[in-house]
């Protein structure tokens, strides 16, 4: 067969291998040398590009391979898979219908992704290059308009109107709290010329978030131009990208990309022919989640223990080194150069009324499509759960999500038409936070995901200030109490006091927002405590020290079979009559459960 | 970096390269049938002196793909061009030297080969 050698530039295909965090823990690394031995034995290799891109968003089908052009979106791909890819679709034009994601196929077509539920009522801004770029070639960052936006403003806009146009698009920080962007900016900008620093926040302490890993990982150069066009709009030169060290996938393309920017004079000096200079490097957190709180961030760039301080000064007039300093969100950054480019006109015409945009979600917990999600604000939490996150598994029922992280707060059943925004959710109890976003069915119990985040705040408190370090350990104490069965209606009193207490008096935003979890909780599921304390009964069967095991007299046909399995012989009874089990001795073990022919054992 | 000019030129030079990875319709696509009875015909080198042609004239929205088989074998090599808002045109027992010339003269051009098509070129 002819196997002569085609010389060129433009691969017919392009093989789009997601390279994310999640996608390379579940083996995708280990696909792309095998694309390549078995593209060079079809003989096929020169004319189809193998592409390592950021994150698809469908963690949970990971790892995930799209082939271009006609868009077939292949998952759980393994590494066997990857022949039949090769000699099928790749050689003869045969797209693998059994590899390929459920949901993309409509009949014997395959859908475009923007059809597919998942995609479907997603809006794509901060992750708008995010696995369509390798984020390891600058080229391509350019050819899908990077670095233009900050060309304009460099060669055509005055500082000053850089910030109108932020101004007038109404961003709001996406790191959690929903300040206006431009207004940080401007009062940098108005302080007395000098120097003056621009700083990302991608420490991303919240458990379950990767929204700023994955951009990062996806698409370093958007947040590189957007500090820069900062920088430009506030009068700086000198910029600190402040990332925790456990992002190794993030800090490696940040650097290539930094290094990128810099070989084609986009970093440095005399940007664009301008006297505009800016410099950018990179400073690895240890990952303490108060060194995402702005001022202890600062601190620990400066090479300090990283504490936070009272406020004011705000950073924007004495920060880093004293100098003024605005610090922005990694996805903050992500939206800047799309508004330039775009108009505050466009970016208005997105989201609610006070939150313009998107926001990105980082999908986790009780959910099927576990992932990374980017959508309007004003979706409600039911599209993104039973649409885009394709529902709770296992046929079980909604329970409530939590956002916000160890800040925010929950929303139950009754509130899932809400439209996320950042008011919207404030006025029920949570926030939006930096978007971790954790679903929760039936079998959750509530009393314990307060647990689970007042341990985390107990932790990770710094313990500069006694309401936090003292006042969140008492919480805990209370909490922990009222799981194993020892609490009283009154400690249910006394954690709301203290909770009140914390939240008023603690020094930053870590000890401030700490009681959310509790108080959200027990502002929607109040009974669920009361049945801990009054009845000694946990609704979701998940506190191990309230289990009971019942056996159901109408059930039990007196086998005998638990008694002979129970460890500690918790189970006595007679032969042919129903069995009992001494709450006193069972260690709830559950083996009886397991064990009864008849399913008359449960739990309560 | 200079200028923004600067910049224009690598956006346009790798655009054409990556452009197949967004979702968009519009363009215009080339289909060549590619199973087993094409490859034999001589498919391959059909392909590749297409994709060298659309390279080497840097045309944009222009998507060269590939199928199965597109079901009159003995015609094969076969080529289809889609064009937004027009009907199919196939192109049957195609050769490098006969892609070439479509390329130039329907996607450039605009002009569709008569002779070349099915119905014609098989008569
Ligand atoms: C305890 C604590 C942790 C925080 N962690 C983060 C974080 O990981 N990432 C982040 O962007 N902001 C975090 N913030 C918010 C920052 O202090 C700051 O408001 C934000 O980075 C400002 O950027 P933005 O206006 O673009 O949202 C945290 C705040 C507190 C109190
Ligand atoms: S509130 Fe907590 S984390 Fe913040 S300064 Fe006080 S002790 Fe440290």
């Amino acid at each position: 067969m002819e196997r002569e050698v085609i010389t060129m530039k433009l691969a017919r295909s392009h093989v789009l291998v997601c390279g994310g965090t999640g996608c390379t823990s579940s083996g995708s690394e280990k696909l792309l040398p095998e694309f390549d031995i078995q593209l060079e034995k079809a003989g096929i290799k020169n004319e189809v590009s193998v592409v390592k891109t950021g994150c698809f968003g469908l963690c949970a089908l990971g790892p995930i391979v799209i082939v271009y052009p006609e868009g077939a979106f292949y998952s759980m791909v393994k590494i066997e898979d990857v022949k039949t890819i090769v000699t099928e679709h790749l050689l003869k034009g045969r797209i693998v219908k059994e590899l390929l994601y459920d949901d993309s196929i409509d009949g014997a077509a395959i859908k475009p992704l923007k059809d597919v539920d998942f995609y479907k009522k997603q809006l794509r801004i901060a992750l708008k290059n995010c696995g369509v770029i390798d984020p390891e070639e600058i080229d391509e960052y350019i050819a899908f308009d990077g670095y233009k936006a900050l060309g304009r403003v460099l060669t055509e806009m005055e500082p000053k109107q850089v910030i109108d146009i932020i101004k007038q698009s109404k961003l709001r920080g996406r790191g959690g709290a929903g300040f206006p962007t431009a207004i940080k900016w401007e009062f940098a900008a108005n302080q007395p010329e000098g120097k003056k620093y621009v700083c990302c926040n991608a420490d991303e302490g919240d458990p379950g978030a990767f929204m700023d890993r994955s951009v990062l990982e996806g698409d370093p150069h958007s947040v590189i131009e957007a500090m820069a066009i900062a920088a430009y709009a506030i009068g700086s030169d000198e910029g600190y990208i402040y990332i925790r060290a456990e992002y190794p996938i993030a800090v490696r393309r940040l650097n290539i990309a930094i290094e990128q920017a810099k070989k084609y004079g986009l970093l440095g000096k005399n940007i664009f022919g301008t006297d505009f200079s800016f410099d950018l490097s990179l400073r690895l957190g240890a990952g303490a989640f108060v060194c995402g709180e702005e001022t202890a961030l600062i601190t620990s760039i400066e090479g300090k223990r990283g504490e936070p301080r009272p406020r004011p000064p705000f950073p924007a007039v004495e920060g880093l080194w004293g100098k003024p300093t605005i610090l922005n969100n990694v996805e903050t950054y992500a939206n800047i150069p799309q508004i330039i480019l775009n108009g505050a006109e466009w970016f208005l015409g997105i989201g609610t009324e006070k939150s313009k945009g998107t926001k990105v979600f980082a999908l986790g917990g009780k959910i099927n499509n576990t992932g990374l999600v980017e959508v309007p604000m004003g979706t409600t939490l039911r599209e993104i759960v039973e649409e885009i996150g394709g529902g709770i598994p296992n046929g079980k029922k909604f329970k409530a999500a939590q956002t916000g992280g160890p800040s925010g707060g929950c929303i139950p059943t009754e509130l899932i038409d809400t439209p996320i925004d950042y008011d919207s959710l404030i006025e029920i109890g949570a926030m939006m936070g930096s978007g971790g976003l954790i679903v929760m069915d039936e079998d959750s119990c509530m009393v314990d995901i307060a647990k689970f985040f007042l341990k985390f705040t107990v932790d990770e408190s710094c313990g500069k200030c006694v309401p936090c370090r003292i006042g969140t350990k008492r919480m805990l104490e209370i909490l922990e109490k009222i799981t194993s069965g020892k609490g009283t209606v009154e400690d249910i009193e006394n954690l709301k006091k203290l909770a009140g207490s914390v939240k008023s008096s603690s020094l930053c935003g870590l000890g401030q927002t700490a009681p959310n979890p509790v108080l959200s909780t027990l502002k929607y599921f109040e009974d669920e405590y009361m049945a801990h304390v009054i009845e000694k009964r946990c609704p979701a069967g998940v506190c191990k020290d309230l289990l009971r095991y019942i056996i159901d007299k109408e059930k039990c046909k007196g086998c005998g079979i638990c008694a002979k399995h129970c460890p500690v012989t918790a189970i006595s009874g007679e032969l042919k009559k129903p069995y009992e089990i001494d709450q006193q001795m069972c260690i709830k073990c559950g083996v009886c459960e397991i064990k009864c022919p008849f399913k008359a054992i449960s739990r309560k | 970096m200079k200028s923004l000019a600067e910049l224009e030129a690598i956006r346009d030079k790798t655009l054409s390269e990556i452009n197949m990875r967004t979702d968009r319709q519009g363009g215009i696509r080339i289909v060549v049938g590619m199973a087993t009875c094409g490859i034999a015909a001589g498919a391959r080198p059909v392909l590749g002196a297409i994709i060298e042609e659309v390279s080497k004239r840097e045309l944009k929205d222009v998507i060269v793909s590939q199928t199965g088989c597109i079901g009159v074998c003995r015609l094969e090599p076969i080529v289809e061009v889609y064009r937004p808002g027009e009907e199919k045109v196939t192109y049957v027992m195609m050769t490098p030297q006969k892609a070439v010339e479509m390329v130039t003269e329907h996607i450039v051009n605009n002009k569709p080969i008569k002779k070349y098509t099915i119905g014609e070129a098989d008569k």
